[in-house]
């Protein structure tokens, strides 16, 4: 396998393949109650407490849709910069299921509600535009429980009916690392949104992930093998580097690739056929006759529309030209709104001698690697952004080092301590009174008198023990600059 | 004052009104003269004591603004009513007790009429002599072993039995229509959209239309009057302006443009049907109305257009019915096992003869050459009709083509079952309002009935035509009571 050029290929004796993949992602939409009905869709509830009679399929019971829902999907589309359909349909799937109530799921289909869109990646060598074929609405079904009762299957409701965006993109996305900058994108997008809240671990985003495989540079599609609803970005990724690696082994050998839905086996790292073409499900999907077709408004959009927040794209460019931020920095600021919207507020409390600079380097560096190793969201931070452009004001007015800053940093933790009132009861403020500083270094050099002579006969190296010592003799707050020109001076 | 049970719904009202009658009395004249009918099998669940306990509270604390105060009704088994098992005249269903109640009866509640009963009727309404319900056919009281008309076959024979003073049923293709006119009484099947569906047991959710069944005109715009409400729980419901379509009743139609579709006179249509067709064009022209001949030219597809739009609707509206929630389950193997077992078992051979239909015409490789056709063709029907009212103000028709048969007829030939909604199913693939109201016998006496089309919400003028003709027609009932020893 290679990945020089940052390209993912596969090789075996003199061909190279290329990885063709399209993602059907399945993001909950954020939403107090489910599509259809007015019950709850808070995680983690007691099983089956979150059902109401629609949800439930009772005789006699219809679907209304929930206007909000219909709201969040077209401020998605927006996001995604999508065609929105002023018209859409709803669909019923036909199938059988004990956790599926209704025996269908109420989706759509040939008129989805959002068409086509682009999401823009930020790629190590540069940008790639992955095309949205569509965004469409649709219910969850209930979850069927094998493994508590050894007799039967128990099914618990409470996420029948809960709303789901399913956002389908072009096969434009080429190897592992792509599918992982992508849904890390799209996750991005629909947090600043506010649409869903993107997280795997409660099964608010997970994706069909459909993999063929191509000679490099052949025009035609191969046979792609679609694996089923992987939940976590390293699935996805292992679940594809199987895949792709099987089929071409296949090809290699002669052999065909069944079109066929296949599942990811996370214990074994391996994906195992589900079911073929053949078998394939007929859904016979119809206009479900309980749901008037949806009609919404120029007038009803234009006014989404204004409740877009800027989105990373935008919040991105705008860094890069109003804080002079690479783009590589502003990448990793506007990932995350929750980030984006720290490192504002710290560099606007800065004030007006502000370092910028020095801001990201101390939030990617010392504030993630605490987030880190404490396993916090930024909203979680134990600094306040306040607290932290105080800190960082006081390294660039030399008030303290920055590696007394580390130290303070570490007592800011703390109950977010103010970092003055650290300096100023643990007396960490910097000495960078001259005078002081030559008393001190004249006596390391009385104390050192034959290293000062090797010094001077050139051995060089000797300078750098000359300042562990002057640091240490401060106690670590001189001011390193001012050691440097006097030791240079007295030496 | 005749005996209570004989007396009309409007008759009833005033008489409570005037304190005349009480509940309790109305109520313990239809529970008894219903114990003296069980042969009639128009009950699948009494709820009488209820019924009795509900009549004297009335009584005690009387509210007389109402618009069916104090009134016993029993109710077609489709209908959902909180606490009395609801049934849809299926095997499945048949132990279920809904929490809810549906919209339409909690209007009539909410009104002051008190449930009676669960009526009989086709196995999710699907039939048209209710011979497909689980809980045995039920007999019309115009004749021993004559069918009462389907799908609200029970509602039809009670109230044609005087078991209740009026009922309401629901029509998918016919089901209100043909069992009034099968039994000589009066049934609206209103615009879709202007009674809710909620809490009604879904047979073909784009066509299903609840409605009001009655002794005449003027008790069916009152019962209508009570029924019809926009719903917001009903995605499809309608909010127009409902006029008080029985105060706003009126004889006079002079002057209204009465259309007779050429396509209705079918190839072997009987001649006394023909014959009752003729009489109501003369009734309608010594009203005053002006008949007008028009074309409704795809109505010949309406029928097959019909048997595959319903269907497909109710494979699906069927599939709920698994064993898994509710109602009816099979032991099974497996899940699949279970499924098929329970299906096989709960479901009647006509209810699985349309979910067959049904899961073919939506199969992927039919669904264009089928589903998506009878779509395009129920569009043209539905434009003939928008056509025809740019001359016509209603439309004249027989309600069915034939009067009532025996118990066992038709049974073994569902084509010829099907054709009796050859006159109805246009209406509701085309969403209006169309009333049946009696007018004549055939040549056993049976009652056949004619059908009033309306525009789209235009109730209030279908019930005038009906009101007016009704006058002219003065139909008179000849049920004997031979059911009763």
């Amino acid at each position: 396998m290679s990945k020089n050029n940052n390209e993912y290929l596969i090789n075996r004796k003199d061909n190279q393949y290329e990885v063709v993949i399209g993602l059907e992602v399945h993001a909950q939409v954020t939403s107090e109650s489910k599509l259809f009905s007015s019950s709850s869709t808070k995680f983690g509830a007691e099983p089956n407490t979150q059902v109401s009679l629609v949800d439930a399929a009772f005789p006699g019971m219809l679907p209304v849709i929930n206007e909000f829902c219909v709201k969040q999907a077209i401020k998605t589309g927006i996001g995604l910069k999508a065609k929105i359909n002023k018209r859409s349909v709803f669909d019923r799937k036909n199938y059988f299921y004990a956790d599926l109530p209704q025996g269908y799921q109420i989706s759509q289909f040939k008129d989805p509600i959002v068409g086509e869109g682009k999401v823009i990646l930020d790629l190590p060598n540069g940008q790639k535009e992955i095309g949205i074929e569509r965004l469409h609405l649709e219910q969850d079904a209930g979850k069927s429980i094998h493994d508590i009762d050894p007799q039967s299957t128990l099914v618990d409701l409470n996420r029948s009916g809960v709303a789901l965006m399913e956002i389908v993109s072009k096969p434009d996305l080429r190897s592992p690392e792509e599918v992982s900058i992508y849904i890390k994108k799209l996750r991005s997008i629909m947090r600043y949104l506010g649409t869903c809240d993107g997280n795997m671990q409660e099964g608010s985003l997970r994706a069909d992930v459909n993999v063929s495989v191509r000679l490099k540079g052949a025009k035609d599609f191969g046979t792609r093998c679609e694996i089923k609803n992987v939940n976590s970005i390293k699935f996805m990724q292992s679940a594809i580097d199987y895949e792709a690696n099987r089929q071409v082994d296949l090809i290699e050998d002669g052999k065909n690739i069944d079109q066929e839905t296949r599942l990811f086996d996370t214990k074994k790292n391996e994906t195992r056929s589900m079911r073929s073409k053949e078998d394939a499900h007929d859904y016979r999907y119809f206009p479900d006759p309980d749901l008037l077709p949806l009609e919404v408004s120029d007038d009803f959009i234009e006014k989404l529309r204004t409740d877009i927040p800027e989105l990373p794209d935008d919040k991105k460019k705008r860094f890069i030209e109003q804080f002079k931020l690479s783009p590589y920095e502003a990448t990793i600021l506007v990932s995350d709104i929750a980030t984006a919207n720290y490192f504002e507020e710290v560099v606007a409390k800065m004030g007006k001698n502000r370092d910028v600079k020095l801001a990201v380097n101390w939030i990617t560096g010392e504030l993630f690697a605490l987030l880190n190793s404490k396993n916090l969201e930024i909203s979680q931070s134990p600094i306040s952004a306040k607290n932290l452009s105080i800190l960082i004001n006081l390294i660039k007015n030399g008030t303290i080092s920055g590696k007394i800053a580390k130290t303070v940093f570490e007592h800011m933790v703390e109950g977010d301590k103010d970092p003055q009132k650290i300096v100023q009861e643990k007396g960490l403020k910097q000495q960078s009174d001259p005078k002081a500083l030559e008393i001190l270094i004249d006596k390391i050099i009385n104390d050192n008198r034959e290293k000062a002579i090797e010094y001077k006969n050139g051995k060089e190296k000797l300078f750098g023990f000359f300042v562990g010592q002057a640091m240490k003799a401060s106690g670590g707050k001189a001011n390193p600059q001012l050691i440097n020109e006097i030791l240079k001076k007295k030496l | 004052m005749s005996e209570i049970y004989k007396q009309t719904l409007s008759e009833l009202v005033n008489n409570i009104k005037n304190k005349k009658i009480s509940s309790e009395e109305i109520t313990k004249s239809y529970i008894a003269r219903s114990e003296k009918s069980k042969i009639l099998n128009t009950f699948v669940t009494s709820n009488f004591d209820e019924a009795l306990k509900q009549a004297k509270n009335f009584d005690k604390k009387p509210n007389f603004n109402l618009k069916l105060p104090g009134i016993p009704i029993a109710v077609k088994d489709l209908f959902c009513t909180k606490n009395v098992k609801t049934t849809a005249g299926s095997k499945i269903l048949n132990n279920f007790i809904p929490t809810y109640e549906s919209t339409v009866t909690q209007n009539m509640w909410n009104e002051g009429a008190i449930l009676l009963g669960k009526l009989n009727c086709d196995e999710f309404a699907m039939g048209s002599s209710n011979e497909t319900s689980y809980f045995g056919n039920v007999q019309s009281p115009v004749d021993e072993n004559l069918v009462p008309g389907g799908s609200s076959g029970g509602s039809a024979s009670a109230l044609a039995a005087k078991l209740t003073p009026v009922t309401i049923g629901t029509d998918t293709g016919g089901s209100i229509r043909q069992p009034a006119s099968f039994t000589g009484t009066v049934g609206l099947k209103p615009t879709y959209g202007s009674c809710s569906r909620y809490g009604i047991v879904a047979f073909a959710s784009s066509l299903d239309q609840a409605g009001p069944m009655s002794q005449n005109v003027k008790d069916c715009a009152l019962l209508h009057n009570v029924i019809s409400s926009y719903d917001e729980k009903d995605s499809t419901s309608i909010d127009f302006k409902r006029s008080n379509y029985s105060e706003q009743l009126s004889k006079n139609i002079k002057g209204k443009k009465i259309g007779i579709p050429k396509e209705y006179r079918v190839e072997g249509m009987p001649k006394e049907i023909e014959d009752l067709w003729q009489k109501g064009i003369n009734y309608a022209k010594d009203c005053g109305a002006e008949i007008v001949d028009i074309s409704l030219p795809h109505t010949t597809y309406a029928l097959p257009t019909y048997y595959i739009v319903a269907p497909a609707e109710a494979s699906s509206n069927l599939a709920r019915y698994d064993g898994v929630k509710y109602g009816f389950r099979s032991k099974g193997e497996n899940l699949i096992d279970m499924y098929e077992k329970t299906r096989s078992e709960g479901f009647g051979a006509e209810v699985q003869r349309r979910i067959m239909i049904g899961t073919y015409v939506l199969s992927s490789g039919y669904y264009d050459a089928y589903y998506l056709k009878a779509q395009k063709v129920r569009k043209l029907i539905k434009s003939d009709f928008d056509e025809a009212y740019k001359k016509v103000d209603a439309i004249l028709t027989p309600s069915t083509p034939s009067a009532a048969f025996k118990i066992g007829e038709k049974k073994d030939d569902p084509v010829s079952m099907y054709l009796n909604d050859i006159f109805t199913v246009p209406v509701n693939l085309a969403g209006l309002p169309g009333i049946s109201i009696p007018a004549g016998h055939d040549s056993k006496g049976y009652p056949l009935g004619l059908q009033i089309i309306g525009k789209a919400f235009d109730e209030q003028n279908i019930l005038d035509i009906a009101y007016a003709m009704e006058e002219k027609i003065n139909f008179k009932n000849k049920i004997t009571d031979w059911w009763i020893k």
